[in-house]
């Protein structure tokens, strides 16, 4: 393994953007036939180093040596000319296309200038049937692209980009939107291509999925290159630590017992959900809630954090699993039942589903109470000023009248006026999904104590967010979940390693908190 | 008192109304009879009465026009629910003459106008449904009516202009109530029974905050689809209840002219009224400003004399100065210009 030959060397790569050194002497080895990692948590660089490696950005420092050249791409299709070839997130096919006019898209073999120089249609179904075969996938080349399943498109796009007899082949998180048995497809075709001498680039967030099909890991933290380690040589723990940069505990087990009141454990959950699931973004779990319960849930991106929230709010259908709220089953199709029910759900993304813009503080806050209460029901403005006023003045929302524009007020003060949205519904449950996300610090501490505040009066609340160190100072519980299932719970009290450490854990060795 | 005048400038009808009054005081100068008003025969008689009597069905319409506009949709298909409307209404009512000379219809009127209501109601129920839960763009979903409408009403007239002699029918469109067109206290009162519904029960918050931001509003469990459904329905009711007053006007059906390109004269009004065609914003008041300007304008091409061949050209024209005149792009633009020219003529 060590012999390999060197495909693609990049040696001091940087590049800034205003106010960000996104990349900083990031350094990469890609050899040929080895599937390699390249591991960091969001904002680490590594979506900037795979735009760099394809001619989208060039950088400001460093050399890029394919084959012990130097090369700058200067766009995707100059990379892809040199033999860099991407494949990202969501597969790019064009819909309308059949299969084989994707694959050989761009590049079509023509007709002599006897017939016209028209496309060769027929060799390029040929073309592509060829590299389907010599790629061992069984597809239709005359299908139209848009009516393949999610999975196929993904290895037809794998098809299309080695077609261009790519050294290099670039995955960005391809596995992000498949199931398990379409990750395995996805495998056994870049062991094909491994076997085959290309250089691969596998970027995810699936720790499992790393351990199972690379040779060679590249983490990347801050934008700082941290280290090339084999695969065989760096376990999961240890590489969670150098994503983070932080030495972990050596397993959750250590983490302090718990001291769960009496109350809370005895008495019937107020929502209980039993095998929820959904197709490619949630493995069937159980979760649970007690009354004035902070339940903190913890986990990479991608691990089923929002997936979790959003199916038990019924903003995404649930395929399996039921759901009770205080023992009872109900049902829990639409965001308007969950409503009905007493939850309550902060998106994550404020601008795009959390506030609505253009009308005032005190419409905003009153729309879910009213939408409760229905149509007819109407609170009139004068009681809706006055529960505004009561909430803007209980979380201090900074704002210059209620009947300002929610929309001119701050993020942080946002993020506050679509919580007192809930709060005025009096909810049971209350979903907040990284309520704390780009508020500043002052903000984030007042939050943490409204959510607090708002556990100790009763409300059940699930708290999600990626930064850990919170997670663990609110949580009186913490669900751990990864790559979309159940990793494990940890009690209060937990340290911030002891999640990490279930968070790098294999699924079947987590261990079982309070059994 | 510069102060008032600058609050009155940023309110939302301020525009519009301004352009109205332009457009009276123009015709005024060119006609100076045309803002006259008299009293003739216990009502009252003038341009003016005729602008509101002959713009009360695209009032009407503009209204519904306005709250699907409010939650990101689109209707264009109103022009063919009104000549719907017009065929239900004038088949049920038919009209015979009986052996005393007097004429009967066939149904009772109420059941007639009910039953056009009704088939109104579901035509733009259908609407709804073909975008809230077939999921198509709204223009698509309506122009599949606005096609098929125009032609389910001449099978209905079986090509015919179906003409209605049962007087009764008349004073929808030709009546008058209190010294006013009866067609005007109609629109009228889709005017305050829409204000009312709008803000004394929580409809129009809602309807605000499915335009402002639908994924918002469905977050925070607003039934977006049921409020949605109601919305096209009651568009559709609208464009019902002024295919009655046309046909009444006309008294007769006909199918291939009633409410012709009338979609396009609303959503114009909507929009010169001031009403975000993104959704979220809307106005009544002012949509019903933008349709008095709309029949204004035509009035007074009518009143100038202008040769028919050149009509649409001046209307058009007459457009683009209301629309430039209401585009804060556009005023800021000129502002600055004049600035300019000031500071360097100093």
């Amino acid at each position: 393994m060590n012999e390999a030959r060197i495909v693609l060397e990049a040696r001091g790569i940087a590049r800034a953007f205003p106010g960000v050194q996104a990349l900083d002497g990031v350094e990469l080895t890609l050899r040929a036939g080895e599937v390699h990692a390249l591991m960091g948590q969001n904002g680490a660089g590594k979506s900037t180093l795979i735009k760099v490696l394809t001619g989208v950005y060039a950088p400001d420092a460093g050399v890029i040596k394919l084959l012990g050249e130097e090369v700058r791409p200067t766009s995707p299709l100059h990379a892809q000319d040199l033999g860099i070839s991407a494949v990202h997130q969501e597969s790019h096919l064009l819909p309308n296309l059949t299969v084989a006019e994707n694959i050989c898209a761009g590049r079509y073999p023509r007709h002599g200038w006897l017939r016209g120089g028209g496309i060769d249609w027929r060799e390029t179904n040929r073309r592509a049937r060829a590299l389907l075969a010599d790629l061992g996938l069984e597809l239709d080349v005359d299908q139209l692209a848009g009516g393949l399943p999610a999975a196929l498109q993904q290895l037809a796009t794998v098809a299309r980009a080695v077609s261009t007899d790519a050294r290099v082949l670039i995955l960005d998180e391809p596995t992000s939107s498949l199931d398990a048995g379409e990750v395995q497809a996805l495998f056994v075709l870049i062991r094909k291509l491994r076997d085959k001498g290309v250089a691969i680039l596998f970027v995810t967030h699936f720790l499992d999925q790393v351990y199972e099909i690379c040779d060679r890991i590249t983490v990347l933290r801050n934008g700082k290159f941290v280290g090339e380690y084999a695969c065989a040589r760096l376990d999961a723990h240890a590489l969670v630590s150098a994503m983070v940069g932080r030495e972990l505990a050596a397993a959750a087990a250590s983490a302090p017992p718990a001291e769960i009141s009496g109350d809370a454990q005895r008495s019937t959950p107020v929502l209980a959900a039993r095998g929820i699931s959904r197709r490619g973004q949630l493995q069937p779990m159980d979760i649970e809630l007690a009354r004035g319960e902070v339940l903190g849930l913890a986990g990479l991106l991608g691990s089923g954090r929002t997936e979790l929230a959003r199916v038990l709010f019924a903003l995404d259908k649930r395929d399996t699993g039921s759901i009770e709220i205080d023992g009872k089953a109900v049902s829990l199709d639409k965001p308007s039942d969950a409503l009905a029910l007493g939850l309550g759900f902060c998106p994550e993304d404020r601008k795009e589903s959390g506030i609505v813009a253009e009308l005032s503080v005190r419409e905003n806050i009153a729309l879910a109470l009213q939408a409760r209460m229905g149509l007819a029901k109407f609170l009139s403005p004068a009681e809706q000023r006055t529960i505004a006023e009561k909430l803007v003045a209980a979380l201090g929302i900074k704002t210059a009248s209620i009947e300002t524009p929610i929309g001119q007020l701050s993020g942080g003060n946002q993020q506050k006026a679509i919580i007192a949205r809930w709060l005025a519904t009096n909810p049971r449950v209350l979903f907040l999904d990284e309520p704390t996300r780009g508020i500043d610090v002052a903000a984030k501490q007042e939050l943490m104590n409204e959510i607090l505040a708002l556990a100790r009066g009763g409300t059940a609340v699930l708290f999600i967010s990626a930064e850990i160190e919170e997670v663990v100072r609110v949580a009186d519980r913490i669900v751990v979940l990864r790559d979309r299932a159940k990793a494990g719970e940890l009690p209060r009290g937990a340290s911030e390693e002891a999640v990490y450490a279930l968070i790098a854990q294999p699924a079947a060795r987590a261990p079982e908190a309070n059994a | 008192m510069k102060n008032m005048f600058r609050l009155l400038m940023r309110h939302a009808l301020f525009w519009p109304s301004i352009a109205l009054v332009l457009l009276l005081a123009g015709s005024a100068a060119f006609n100076p009879a045309f803002l006259s008003v008299s009293w003739h025969d216990g009502h009252l008689y003038g341009n003016l009465i005729d602008i509101l009597n002959r713009a009360a069905p695209l009032i009407i319409v503009s209204l519904g026009m306005t709250l699907v506009i409010a939650v990101r949709g689109l209707d264009i298909s109103v022009g063919a629910v009104v000549a719907i409307s017009a065929a239900v209404a004038a088949l049920m009512i038919g009209g015979s003459f009986s052996a005393d000379g007097a004429v009967n219809s066939d149904y009772p009127l109420w059941a007639a106008l009910a039953t056009a209501l009704a088939v109104a109601a579901a035509c733009g129920l259908w609407n709804g449904l073909l975008v809230v839960k077939a999921g198509m763009q709204p223009i698509v979903a309506t122009l599949i009516l606005m096609v098929a409408g125009r032609g389910i009403a001449q099978l209905l007239t079986g090509g015919q202009i179906i003409t209605i002699y049962y007087a009764p029918f008349f004073t929808l469109g030709n009546g008058y109530l209190l010294g006013l067109p009866v067609a005007l206290w109609i629109a009228v009162l889709t005017w305050v029974a829409l204000h009312l519904l709008l803000s004394r029960t929580a409809l129009g918050l809602f309807v605000r905050a499915i335009g402002g931001n639908p994924e918002a509003a469905r977050v925070a469990g607003v039934r977006s689809s049921a409020i949605t459904l109601c919305v096209y329905t009651f568009c559709g009711l609208a464009a019902g209840i002024a295919g009655l007053i046309v046909s009444s006007n006309v008294k007769s059906a006909d199918a291939n002219n009633a409410g012709q390109l009338l979609e396009l004269d609303a959503i114009l009004a909507v929009t010169l009224g001031g009403t975000a065609l993104t959704g979220g914003r809307f106005t009544l008041a002012g949509t019903i400003i933008g349709a008095l300007i709309i029949q204004t304008l035509t009035s007074m091409i009518y009143s100038l004399g202008v040769p028919p061949e050149v009509n649409l050209v001046v209307k058009a024209a007459l457009v683009f100065t209301v629309m430039l005149l209401q585009s804060a792009e556009f005023r800021a633009l000129v502002g600055r210009a004049t600035r300019g020219t000031r500071a360097t003529s100093r």
